[in-house]
Parts: C-alpha cells; sequence; structure tokens
C-alpha cells in the first residue's frame, strides 16, 4: 500500500542512475576489449575423438603471410577470429597447443589454406581430431567436411567416476549461487531474476583485476576476493536502491519479478558492451596437469573449486544456525510479520542477505569462470539451474536449494555419459519439471497451509 | 544525420511482418498474463512448435502449408495440455519457472545434433512457405506512401499477419466480453474465491493456457514464413521477455493493449537502431563509446530499461487505468 | 419455543453432549481429521449440523474451526474421514463441486474480486452460464436472455444488501464492510442451501455486524441452512440456534446458546487450562 515512507519519483530515479553507474563502474573494462559482434569471422568448435570439447587449443588465421589473429579455444571447444574484411585467409591450428592424444585426422591437416570469406560471413572451419593411430597421410581422406571417425569410446564404468566429479563440481558452483537467490526469496519473497547477472559481475570483475590488458593484473586468488567484495556490494546498492523503495511504495510480487527480469536485461547487456562477446580465461591455473586418485582423475583447479564451495556453504549453514543474524534470517524466512514484531530490524536483515547473496553469487561467477570460461551470459545460462535447484529443493529452504543444486549440476554431467553435451542443461531442467509433477513443494519443502 | 530515413524505417518497422508475429504472440500472452494472471513465461516455447510444425512438415515431410498449420497448432495445444496439466495447480512462481524452463529445454533439444534430422539443428530448416508466396496476389514492385513503402512479399505476409492479429484481436474481444471472460478474469483477482462460487479454476486456466498458446503459435508461424527460415536461436527466452514488454507497454488485460503495444515497441526498437547507427556513422557518437557492432546489445539494455521502468513508473501501461493497478498492488 | 416450526423449536429436544444426533441434519461427518506435519489440527469424531436452523462453530483461537471449514468445503484436503451433504458425499470432493452442490462458503478476509464490478462479481457467482463454455461464449445470442436474468437477480440482491449506488464501481474500491456485504450477496447468488460463513463479523463496525446478523437471521427464517465460525461468544448468543465448541481439533461440546455459555468444558477451553492464569475475557 502507499503509505508512509514512500519516495518520491525522483528520489527512485536517482537511485536507479546511481545503480546504473556503479554497474558500469564495477565492470569498467578498455572498450577496447569489447569485440564485434557482427562483421567477419572465422570460427569453428573444437571437438576431440570423443566428441568432447577441446580446450586451451590456440588457432591463428594470416593473409598473405601477415598474422590477423588468433584465439584460443574456450571449454566448450569454440574459437572466432574476428576479420578485417572480407577475403581469403589461412587458418592454422597450433599443434603444441593440442592435448596428449590428440591429432588432426591428416597430415598437414593443421592447416587449412584459402578460407574465403564472403561480406558479414561467419565462416565455420573444422579441424577434424582423431587419436594418432588414426592419423592418415594428406590427401588419403576427404576434405574439410567428412564426419570424424566413429571415437572408441571407453568403458562407462571409467567415464562415470569422472562425470560424477564433473556433476559434482557443477553442482558446488549452483549451490553457491542458488543458495543467495534461495534466501533473498524466502526473506522477500521476490523470485530475483537478475541473480544470474550478479554471477557474471563477479566473473568478470575478477576477469577485470586478473586478466583485463590496463587492469592492476591481480593474482586470481586476490582478484577474486576483490570481486566478491564487488558483489556483495552491488547486492547491497540493489536492495538499497531498488529494491527496498519498490518494497516501500508497495509494489505487487508479480510486478517485482517482472522488473527483476527488465533488470536482467539491462545488466546482461551493458556487460556485453563492456566486456564484450567474446569468452575469456583468467591468466592462472588455466592449464593444468589432472592428478589421479583412485578411479577418479581432476585438476587441482577443479578439486579446489569443489572444496571451496563446500566450505563455503558449510559456512553459510554454520553463520544461519549459530550466529544472531543467520538466527533473524531464518525468523525473517519463516514469518515476516512476526519476526517485525518481535523486534528484528527486517531491512536490515533484507540488507544482510542481498549482500550476502551478492557475495556468494560473485564467488560462484569467479569459479565458474575458473571451471569453464569467463562470458556475458554466463550467469543468465546458470539462473535456470540455480532455479531448478531452489525449487528442487523447495522454495524458500536454503538447505534445499544446496541439496537440488547438487542434484542439477550432477544430473547434468551424468547426462553426458549417454547424451550429446549440448544437452546436459535441458537434462537437470527436465528433473525441474518432473519433480515438479510428483512432489510441487520440493524434496525439503512443505506443503502450505490455507486459508 | 538524415531523420527522415530514421522515422521512414521506424514506421515500416512498426507494421511490419513481425511486428505483426509479435503481436500475435502478445495477445496469447495477455489471455493468459492479462485476463488469466498465468505467469507464463515461456511464451517463445508455444511460437516455437507452431514455427517448426510447419517447417518439419513442409520441408522434412513435404506436407502441403496448410496441413503444417494444422499440425503447429495441434502442438501447441500439446505443449499446452503437457505443461499446464501439472503446473497450473502450483503457485504463481511456479508456473513462470516451470514454462521458462521448458522453453529452453525446448530450444535445447530442437537445436541438437541429435534431432538434426528432423530440425535441422542449429542451422534450422529454410524455403518452407513457397505455397504461400506463390498465391501472393501482388505483382512485384513497391506499394504504399512514404514512410510506408513496401515489396510486394512483405505486403503479402502483412496482410497474412495483421489479418491475423485483427482476427485474434475480434475473437479476444468477443471472449472476454462475454461470462467465459468473466470467469477468467475473475481468477485473476482471486482463484479461491472463484472457486468457492463453484468455477472450475482448473479447467479453466488449462483452456486460457491453451486459447494463448494457440494464438502465440501463430506468431511463431508467421515470423518464420516472413523469414522463409527457422532456427532454433531465434526463439530465445528473450522473445518472451520482449512480449512482456510490449504487452505492459500496450496495457495488460486490454484487448488493444499487445497490438499498440507491438506496433509502438517495434517503432522504438528501430527507430533506436537507425538513430544510434546513424549517430555512430556520422561520428555524433564516437565509436570508442558504442561502436555500430555494439548497437544490438545497446537496444536490449534499453529494453530492460524501459521494462523496469515502465513497470515502476506506469505498470498500467498506455492504455490501462491507474485506478485498477493500485487494486492490483495488493 | 418447543414447536417444531422453528429451527430452536426442532432442536429444543437434544441432548447437549458432543457428537449428538440431531433430527434432520443436513451435513453429517465421521472420523474427520487433518494434521499439518505431525500437529493435529482437526480430529472430530462425529458431528451433525441441522437443516434449517443457525449453527455457530467456536472455539479459541488454534481450536480447528477454519481448518475443519476448509476440509468440508473442499479448500483442504482430509487426512481421513466421511462427510455427506443433503445426501450426497462429499468427502475429498473438489471445491467447485462442493459450492455447486449448494454448500458455498465466505472467507475471513473477504474476497473481493476487487477489478472486476460490483455487479460482475455478482453475475459471476450465478449457476449453470451457458456462456462459460468456451465456444458458446463467442455466440452471445446463446446467452443473452440468461445474461439478462442473472442481472435482474444481481440488482435484486444488491437491493437487499443496500448495495445498488455502487452497482458499477470495482470491487476493489468497498470499505470492508461493503465487501462482507458483498460476500453474502455473492454467495446468495449460487442459490445455495448452505452457507458457511467464516468468521463474518471480523473486522466489522458494531452496526454493520448488527446488520449482517438480521441478514444472516432473515436468511434463516427463508429456510437457508447457516453455518458460521465465530470466537466471540458474545456475537454467537444472540443469533445462532445451536452452538458447536471446538478445542484442539476435537468438538468438546454442543447445545443451545443459553446451555454452552456456563459449559465446563467451554469454559476451560476459553480461559485456558492453566490454573492460576488470570481469568481473561476473549476479545474480538
Amino acid at each position: 500500500m502507499d503509505t508512509l515512507g514512500a519516495p518520491t519519483g525522483r528520489g527512485t530515479l536517482a537511485r536507479l542512475v546511481v545503480l546504473l553507474a556503479l554497474c558500469a563502474l564495477t565492470v569498467l573494462l578498455p572498450a577496447a576489449s569489447a569485440a564485434a559482434q557482427e562483421g567477419e569471422s572465422v570460427r569453428g568448435s573444437l571437438r576431440g575423438p570423443d566428441g568432447d570439447p577441446v580446450r586451451g587449443v590456440t588457432v591463428t588465421v594470416t593473409q598473405n603471410g601477415k598474422d590477423v589473429g588468433e584465439d584460443t579455444s574456450g571449454a566448450d571447444g569454440s574459437w572466432e577470429v574476428k576479420l578485417p574484411g572480407p577475403g581469403d585467409y589461412d587458418v592454422e591450428l597450433d599443434l603444441n597447443t593440442l592435448p596428449n592424444g590428440v591429432v588432426p585426422r591428416e597430415r598437414g591437416g593443421e592447416t587449412l589454406e584459402g578460407v574465403t570469406v564472403s561480406p558479414d560471413q561467419q565462416r565455420a572451419v573444422i579441424f577434424p581430431l582423431v587419436p594418432p593411430s588414426e592419423q592418415t597421410g594428406p590427401g588419403q581422406d576427404g576434405g574439410e567436411t567428412g564426419p570424424p571417425a566413429p571415437p572408441p569410446e571407453p568403458p562407462l564404468a571409467e567415464r562415470f567416476p569422472d562425470a560424477l566429479l564433473g556433476g559434482i563440481e557443477y553442482g558446488a558452483v549452483i549451490a553457491i549461487c542458488a543458495v543467495g537467490l534461495s534466501l533473498i526469496f524466502g526473506t522477500t519473497r521476490l523470485i530475483n531474476f537478475a541473480h544470474g547477472e550478479l554471477v557474471t559481475i563477479g566473473a568478470v570483475a575478477a576477469f577485470f583485476f586478473n586478466a583485463t590488458a590496463g587492469g592492476p593484473g591481480l593474482q586470481l586468488i586476490m582478484a577474486g576476493a576483490l570481486a566478491v567484495v564487488v558483489g556483495a556490494l552491488f547486492g547491497g546498492v540493489v536492495e538499497r536502491g531498488l529494491w527496498r523503495p519498490l518494497r516501500e511504495r508497495g509494489t505487487g510480487r508479480i510486478n517485482l519479478f517482472i522488473i527483476s527480469i527488465g533488470l536482467s536485461l539491462l545488466l546482461r547487456h551493458v556487460i556485453l558492451v563492456l566486456y564484450g562477446s567474446r569468452p575469456g580465461s583468467y591468466t592462472d591455473y588455466d592449464l593444468q596437469q589432472n592428478v589421479e586418485f583412485g578411479p577418479f582423475s581432476a585438476a587441482p583447479r577443479d578439486l579446489s573449486i569443489v572444496g571451496i564451495s563446500v566450505l563455503t556453504l558449510v559456512a553459510v549453514a554454520l553463520m544461519l544456525q549459530r550466529t544472531r543474524i543467520g538466527t533473524a534470517i531464518r525468523a525473517v524466512s519463516d514469518n515476516r510479520d512476526l519476526a517485525e514484531s518481535s523486534g528484528i530490524d527486517v531491512h536490515r536483515v533484507v540488507l544482510v542477505v542481498w549482500i550476502l547473496g551478492g557475495g556468494l553469487a560473485a564467488l560462484g561467477g569467479v569459479m565458474f569462470g575458473l571451471a569453464e570460461v569467463v562470458a556475458w551470459d554466463m550467469g543468465f545460462k546458470l539462473l535456470l539451474l540455480m532455479f531448478a535447484g531452489v525449487i528442487l529443493g523447495g522454495l524458500g529452504s536454503a538447505y534445499g536449494a544446496m541439496a537440488g543444486s547438487f542434484l542439477v549440476g550432477i544430473v547434468a554431467h551424468l547426462s553426458t555419459l549417454w547424451f550429446p553435451i549440448e544437452l546436459q542443461n535441458a537434462w537437470a531442467m527436465l528433473v525441474l519439471i518432473v519433480v515438479l509433477l510428483v512432489r510441487p513443494q520440493g524434496i525439503l519443502g512443505r506443503r502450505e497451509r490455507i486459508g | 544525420m538524415d531523420f527522415a530515413a530514421i522515422l521512414a524505417s521506424a514506421c515500416t518497422g512498426a507494421i511490419g511482418p513481425i511486428a505483426a508475429a509479435y503481436a500475435l504472440a502478445a495477445i496469447g500472452l495477455n489471455i493468459h498474463f492479462g485476463y488469466t494472471g498465468l505467469l507464463n513465461f515461456g511464451q517463445v516455447a508455444f511460437m516455437l512448435v507452431g514455427a517448426y510444425g510447419v517447417a518439419i512438415s513442409v520441408s522434412v515431410f513435404a506436407l502441403p502449408l496448410w496441413v503444417g498449420v494444422l499440425i503447429g497448432v495441434l502442438c501447441a495445444i500439446v505443449l499446452a495440455l503437457l505443461l499446464g496439466a501439472p503446473t497450473v495447480r502450483l503457485r504463481s512462481d511456479y508456473l513462470a519457472i516451470a514454462t521458462i524452463a521448458a522453453g529452453e529445454i525446448l530450444r535445447l533439444f530442437y537445436r541438437s545434433s541429435a534431432a538434426q534430422p528432423v530440425t535441422g539443428g542449429v542451422y534450422g530448416l529454410q524455403r518452407f512457405a513457397d505455397d504461400f508466396y506463390a498465391l501472393n496476389p501482388f505483382s512485384t514492385g513497391r506499394y504504399g506512401f512514404w514512410p510506408f513503402t513496401f515489396a510486394a512479399r512483405d505486403l503479402w505476409v502483412m496482410v497474412l499477419g495483421w489479418g491475423l492479429v485483427l482476427l485474434a484481436t475480434v475473437f479476444v474481444y468477443l471472449l472476454v466480453h462475454s461470462p467465459w471472460g468473466r470467469v477468467i478474469r475473475a481468477i485473476r483477482e482471486d482463484e479461491e474465491a472463484a472457486r468457492s462460487l463453484g468455477k472450475n479454476v482448473y479447467s479453466y486456466k488449462l483452456q486460457s493456457l491453451v486459447l494463448g498458446g494457440v494464438i502465440g503459435s501463430f506468431g511463431g508461424m508467421v515470423m518464420v514464413i516472413n523469414t522463409q527460415s527457422a532456427s532454433p536461436d531465434s526463439f530465445d527466452p528473450v522473445v518472451t521477455f520482449f512480449i512482456y514488454t510490449l504487452l505492459v507497454l500496450g496495457g495488460a488485460g486490454r484487448v488493444i493493449g499487445p497490438v499498440l503495444g507491438s506496433v509502438l515497441f517495434w517503432f522504438i526498437m528501430v527507430f533506436l537502431d537507425a538513430l544510434l547507427r546513424q549517430a555512430i556513422g556520422t561520428g555524433y557518437i564516437s565509436p570508442n563509446v558504442i561502436s555500430a557492432s555494439e548497437v544490438g546489445a545497446v537496444r536490449f539494455a534499453l529494453v530492460g530499461l524501459g521494462l523496469l521502468l515502465l513497470m515502476v513508473y506506469r505498470p498500467q501501461g498506455i492504455l490501462g487505468r491507474k485506478e485498477e493497478m493500485v487494486l492490483n498492488g495488493r | 419455543m418447543g414447536d417444531n416450526t422453528t429451527a430452536a423449536g426442532a432442536l429444543a429436544g437434544v441432548a447437549t453432549e458432543p457428537g449428538v444426533t440431531k433430527p434432520d441434519p443436513i451435513l453429517t461427518a465421521d472420523g474427520v481429521s487433518r494434521s499439518f506435519g505431525g500437529l493435529v489440527a482437526v480430529d472430530v469424531a462425529h458431528l451433525e449440523l441441522q437443516r434449517g436452523a443457525i449453527t455457530a462453530l467456536i472455539g479459541p483461537n488454534g481450536a480447528g474451526k477454519t481448518t475443519l471449514f476448509n476440509v468440508l468445503t473442499g479448500f483442504d484436503r482430509a487426512n481421513s474421514g466421511r462427510w455427506t451433504f443433503d445426501g450426497t458425499s462429499l468427502s475429498g470432493v473438489s471445491a467447485y463441486r462442493v459450492a455447486r452442490n449448494g454448500m458455498v462458503r465466505t472467507f475471513q478476509l473477504t474476497k473481493a474480486l476487487s477489478r472486476l464490478t460490483v455487479l460482475e462479481n455478482l453475475q459471476l457467482a450465478a449457476t449453470g452460464q451457458r456462456g462459460e463454455g468456451l465456444f458458446t461464449a463467442l455466440v452471445r445470442p446463446l446467452w443473452r436472455e440468461q445474461e439478462a436474468q442473472n442481472r435482474q437477480r444481481a440488482d435484486e440482491l444488491l437491493q437487499r444488501f443496500r448495495l445498488e449506488h455502487l452497482r458499477d464501481a470495482h470491487a476493489g474500491t468497498l470499505s470492508g464492510g461493503q465487501r462482507k456485504l458483498l460476500e453474502l450477496a455473492r454467495a446468495l447468488m449460487v442459490r445455495p442451501t448452505m452457507l458457511m460463513l467464516d468468521e463474518p463479523m471480523a473486522g466489522v463496525n458494531p452496526a454493520l455486524a448488527q446488520s449482517l446478523l438480521e441478514h444472516i437471521a432473515q436468511l434463516r427464517d427463508e429456510g437457508l441452512t447457516v453455518c458460521f465460525v465465530e470466537h466471540d461468544m458474545d456475537v454467537v448468543m444472540g443469533i445462532s440456534d445451536w452452538v458447536v465448541c471446538m478445542g484442539d481439533g476435537q468438538v468438546i461440546a454442543e447445545g443451545p446458546p443459553a446451555a454452552i455459555g456456563t459449559n465446563p468444558a467451554v469454559v476451560d477451553a476459553y480461559l485456558g487450562k492453566q490454573h492460576g492464569s488470570p481469568p481473561q475475557k476473549e476479545s474480538p
């Protein structure tokens, strides 16, 4: 209801401007790094013999012997080199950056000469990759469009541990991000559609501190810590500058939800303009040798991500259970009116939840960027999985969100044992819909009383 | 800067085939969101199944176009029932998340390599509307007057698109001014009250979802018939957000709201696009601030900002009455 | 009193014990229970409500009155139990079918359909409307005449409840008291045989409360059965023909209003069983 304390329209507008300015500041990167979305380019997606993406491979484009540009394939195996204009180009794959056990299908196949790019074309080229035993001499096999030889798959039992570990890592990252989403929903009943952008802001801020050409070039741990501070501040500013005034105006729940969609669109594309459409990687811990333990093998980077996530989740749980503010958060989630009448400063609790949620989302973003790549829409892609985790666990239950997120991550990765990797998120979301069918209140949720 | 040219392209954008396609999708969403209060965030999924219903029937199974249209409608009905049966009983938040997830699931499956033999995978399907263009009564040339001039082909798609918009609008007008419309509006206000008065809320919600979904699927069909190309990535969740934006702009819960909203939305979108490009091209905006390739992103950001400001300052849209929105605020 | 022409008279000889049988019950419930996560909210062994009478369902907060109401009207699901209304079993029947069977409820917090006009609120409630089908809705001649009849009946009800001057106002603009009247009028539009009113007097000023009570008594005199939930004993005394008192989910006492006020079980329930606590009057 429009009652006491309703801010004037101008006040809200001023806050909005501040908000925008801040969101611009947090992702301030040299405009030069912004990549073109249109215009000519050569691109491709590197797939190993087993169909998995091959990352970290350098591709160089030259024209008449002069370097035009190069790119390194991201976690999804994709790479793209922008071209100055249409024409004929030579595209070469750097054999030294190929992982062990992977070679071009034909000897000399690392170089593609005379690739013609027409105006405004994004020319896709394919480097077929095979195990060394299957390499053929030049000219013996088909051209660049031939399908790769059917991969000899290792048995399921061997691939299962890796997929499980990958799923736990993915789930841990989702859980870190989703806990904040769940706490925000619990205390304010807002479904924060812009939560994915909090994740992206964290990842991009760390990228700025760590890897941007004109940036401070901090070591990733330092950069990540700063990114978490940026994320927490941003969360607090959004709450103080936007959501609290709107709540005080008595804006309806559905309207708030749609406003968060508008905010999400706005932030995402501001990030796109400032950061660019090209995925990037941090300078530290990028290429690592796997360590083996029992049936598992993983890079130390991935193990650290799981470790840090689990520690963070435990810390959040302890905070909710043991501290005064944690008790207050749970009380507000349980019954806002009752908490308010028993002397809890609800505004303060909600502010803390936003700061916490923003910081956790930023941390999740840094780790997601480390595990895969930093990209302008990474948070939005993660958002639906966060929702899936939150709803699986039961809307508003923080512990449920953690459990649900792990389930989502594990389902996504295990699905790749039988189905194409491109569908892994689809299966995870399908689980959400199936759970809604059989247990709408979620795994740990309670049925609500009516009337 | 050539303001005449900017204005001309904005005007053609406002009444072009794309605006008609979005208007149709928004008319469907208006039944869901504006009249029944269903938070469907997967309207793009209905567009997708409608579009691919046509494209696959014609391209892959070589069926006539009109059969494809029927199949598209059928797909929309099946999707609405599959999606609605479990979720319309749940709280509105759940429906919103389930529908947006369903839209993404469909898009991912349609674009997957496994589905490529049928859907064309990421490349999609092309040239399936030749039947439709063969019927074009306009002979080649340009029609209309400044600033509204169109090629014969565009004009023919516009006749189809706006014809469907007119039909759908009349249809919705008749429905919402009937006892049926009164029931769904009552459900929007308070579904328990409607239930206490003997209304089968579940059935009405499903009817609403099916109806709006079918109208949305026509939006998808017009969209791909216009380009003669159906590709999964043109059915991104952002499309649904656009539809919400223009629906709120025109006025949700108003018969003419989605049509007015779509025309205005596309006028603004094309206007901004042309203006920014001209400003960059003529050096009014330094390419260091915004480069030509970033215009798309800037435009999207402005849509987000617009949606945010609209919901904050004028949630009832252009046509709505403030009084009604206040009633909705509790 | 003492004759069988009034509801009170018909109930005159009935014993004042929980779960007693009535001469002409319209609603009979057996073994109805509902629990929330281990907490038993309702556990009613047997309950009968007399046709044509005003029965008040009283009890302290948390006694399970509203939960029982929700269960009987199909708005909540019972864990177990059977109940019949007017000879038809309504156990587990969904809310809208309960209403169509003639048992219509109102809500403690009034549910005015804000963005519908007052007239539309009433028109909506008419049953058997031909224009409510998706396809028939498109053909106006099929339902134009029925719509006119319903509108006329709605206008009569608006006059009866003195709301005619608000006919075309949005229901959301009505005051709290006007909403109570609107909700009652709307419920009558369904042509119920039994009205279930959930705290109709809550949050209503004394003058309007008096007027509501008169309306309810008049409806009873016209042959309607009324059951209402109330926790204020004073309200109950003047109007009801029979009082059922609940405590901890069970029916703990039944009887005519005069007898119930002095019933030790009721006094216990209202004053709390903790000895030594100062007796308090239940305030609305």
